[in-house]
């Protein structure tokens, strides 16, 4: 392999690794939040700087491949599109850390295990949980075959998020002392509905990486 | 610190062709040299082999050191120089003779006389050149029957043939093809483990792809020094920038 190639094989690697590190930042979040576990939850909290960390590692790579390589074509391609899934990934590192700071600042409002369950929100977070597996495997067998899926999970994840939302609503109503939870648990809802559509973004970068083609901004 | 300028000027005549040169390159690296025509570079690597010996009317201010020796050292046998300091040019120039007897021309004037030593000799430097499986069956052929590209690996290996510890190489793919070009930079790349390689390229990109440190120079000056990433992504001096960027004049 000439020395350009593992240069790019050094930035693919860094890249799985943070998946795989923000893959386990986004499973700790979710047993934190459906179990309150607030030791788990410090564990996701301290963990973020890694995250932070390898953002910043995996930039310097690549402008420092895209200064000494001058790549064109497919290498192009994977360069640019390793920049965006990057920072895509490094937020959903931070709405990991966003769920984890929840379950510790909901210890004053009391445990509402029942309402999360209500409304579902573990199929969410599975979900989203799925949808990075599926963008990793993409990226790492280098087959987008699985795109249509990926999107259509998270046209399931917008689903449940507006029931949700409507349930929230309708607990507001009968249970008014709860308000101050729920709108906390609405921006809860929403990281996990972002962190979804940051999946897609993922997505369509490695299809682009892969096929050449854009498909931002249109209907899938 | 395998090679080291200090306080380098150099006169072709009345011209003041390098000015108050101070560089450092470490052993096992390698190290680029860019900047316009004219500016020095050619000038400055050949002194490390003293090549500007043979042009007339040159003259030489202060020190081109090898490890702790001055090579201008007057005790300093040029023959021997050239023996650790191995130099590739421009253009391949491989001699008029057999594949086999170009790599083996620099062992046998050094007084090599075992024929194992010498065929094990050719084949590793020519494999180190990266040319062995290309030529292992036509060794007694000419070496003019080669390309371009594998005559230019053919002076390598002739070059690494006599055991250099350095290897300076003046533009050493400008005449080539982009496949050819691409071998003889992956070769550079993996010289570097053995060799202090010092380069001079027009090639900007080459300079970025194959080098650990990047000198550029302009004018006689030596305008910046630092590692190669540092050059190409945030180079201190204006004029790197413009030079870099193609702004130049």
């Amino acid at each position: 392999m000439k020395h350009t190639e593992s240069e790019l094989v050094d930035i693919k690697n860094s890249i799985s690794e943070m998946w795989n590190l923000v893959q386990s930042q986004f499973e700790k979040a979710k047993t934190a939040l459906l179990n309150s576990d607030e030791d788990l939850a410090r564990v996701v909290i301290s963990t973020e700087k890694r995250v932070n960390a390898f953002e910043l590692k995996i930039d310097s790579d690549c402008e420092n491949y895209i200064a000494l390589f001058s790549p064109v074509a497919i290498d192009l391609r994977l360069v640019l599109s390793m920049i965006k899934i990057n920072k895509t990934l490094e937020r959903i590192g931070d709405f990991a850390d966003g769920i984890a700071r929840f379950v510790l600042e909901s210890d004053e409002h009391g445990s509402h295990l029942e309402l999360l369950k209500e409304i579902d929100v573990e199929t969410m977070l599975v979900a989203v949980e799925t949808m990075l597996e599926k963008t990793l495997q993409a990226i790492t067998t280098e087959n987008t075959a699985q795109a249509g899926m990926v999107f259509s999970i998270d046209n399931s994840i917008d689903t449940l998020y507006a029931e949700a939302i409507k349930k929230l609503a309708g607990h507001v109503v009968t249970n008014p002392n709860d308000a101050l939870y729920v709108l906390h648990l609405m921006t809860v809802l929403r990281k996990i509905e972002r962190a979804g559509d940051h999946c897609n973004n993922i997505m369509e970068e490695i299809v682009f990486y892969l096929d050449a083609k854009v498909l931002k901004h249109q209907k899938k | 610190m395998k090679l080291e300028a200090k306080n380098v000027n150099f006169f072709y005549g009345d011209f003041h062709a390098l000015k108050d040169i101070n560089m450092k390159i470490e052993s096992n690296t390698v190290t680029a040299f860019i900047g316009p025509s004219g500016c020095g570079k050619s000038t400055f690597l050949r002194l490390f082999n003293r090549m500007n010996d043979l042009i007339a009317d040159t003259h030489l201010d202060g020190e081109c050191m090898l490890g702790d020796t001055n090579i201008y050292d007057k005790s300093i046998s040029v023959d021997e120089l050239r023996k650790t300091v191995g130099m590739v040019f421009q253009k391949p120039n491989p001699f008029p003779k057999s594949i086999f007897e170009n790599v083996a021309y620099g062992l046998r004037i050094n007084g090599e006389r075992s024929k194992s030593v010498i065929e094990d000799t050719v084949e590793t430097s020519l494999r180190q050149a990266a040319l062995w499986e290309e030529v292992k069956d036509k060794l007694k052929k000419s070496a003019y029957a080669l390309s371009g590209g594998q005559q230019q690996r053919l002076c390598i290996a002739r070059a690494l043939a006599v055991n250099p510890s350095v290897i300076l190489m003046d533009e050493p793919a400008s005449a080539l093809d982009p496949i050819s070009t691409s071998k003889i930079e992956e070769l550079i790349f993996e010289l570097k483990n053995h060799y202090t390689v010092v380069i001079v390229t027009h090639n900007m990109q080459q300079a970025a792809r194959v080098s650990d440190k990047t000198g550029f120079f302009m004018l006689g000056e030596l305008i910046e020094y630092d590692d190669t990433k540092k050059i190409f992504l945030n180079p201190e001096k204006e004029q790197t920038q413009n030079y870099i960027t193609g702004r130049f004049g």
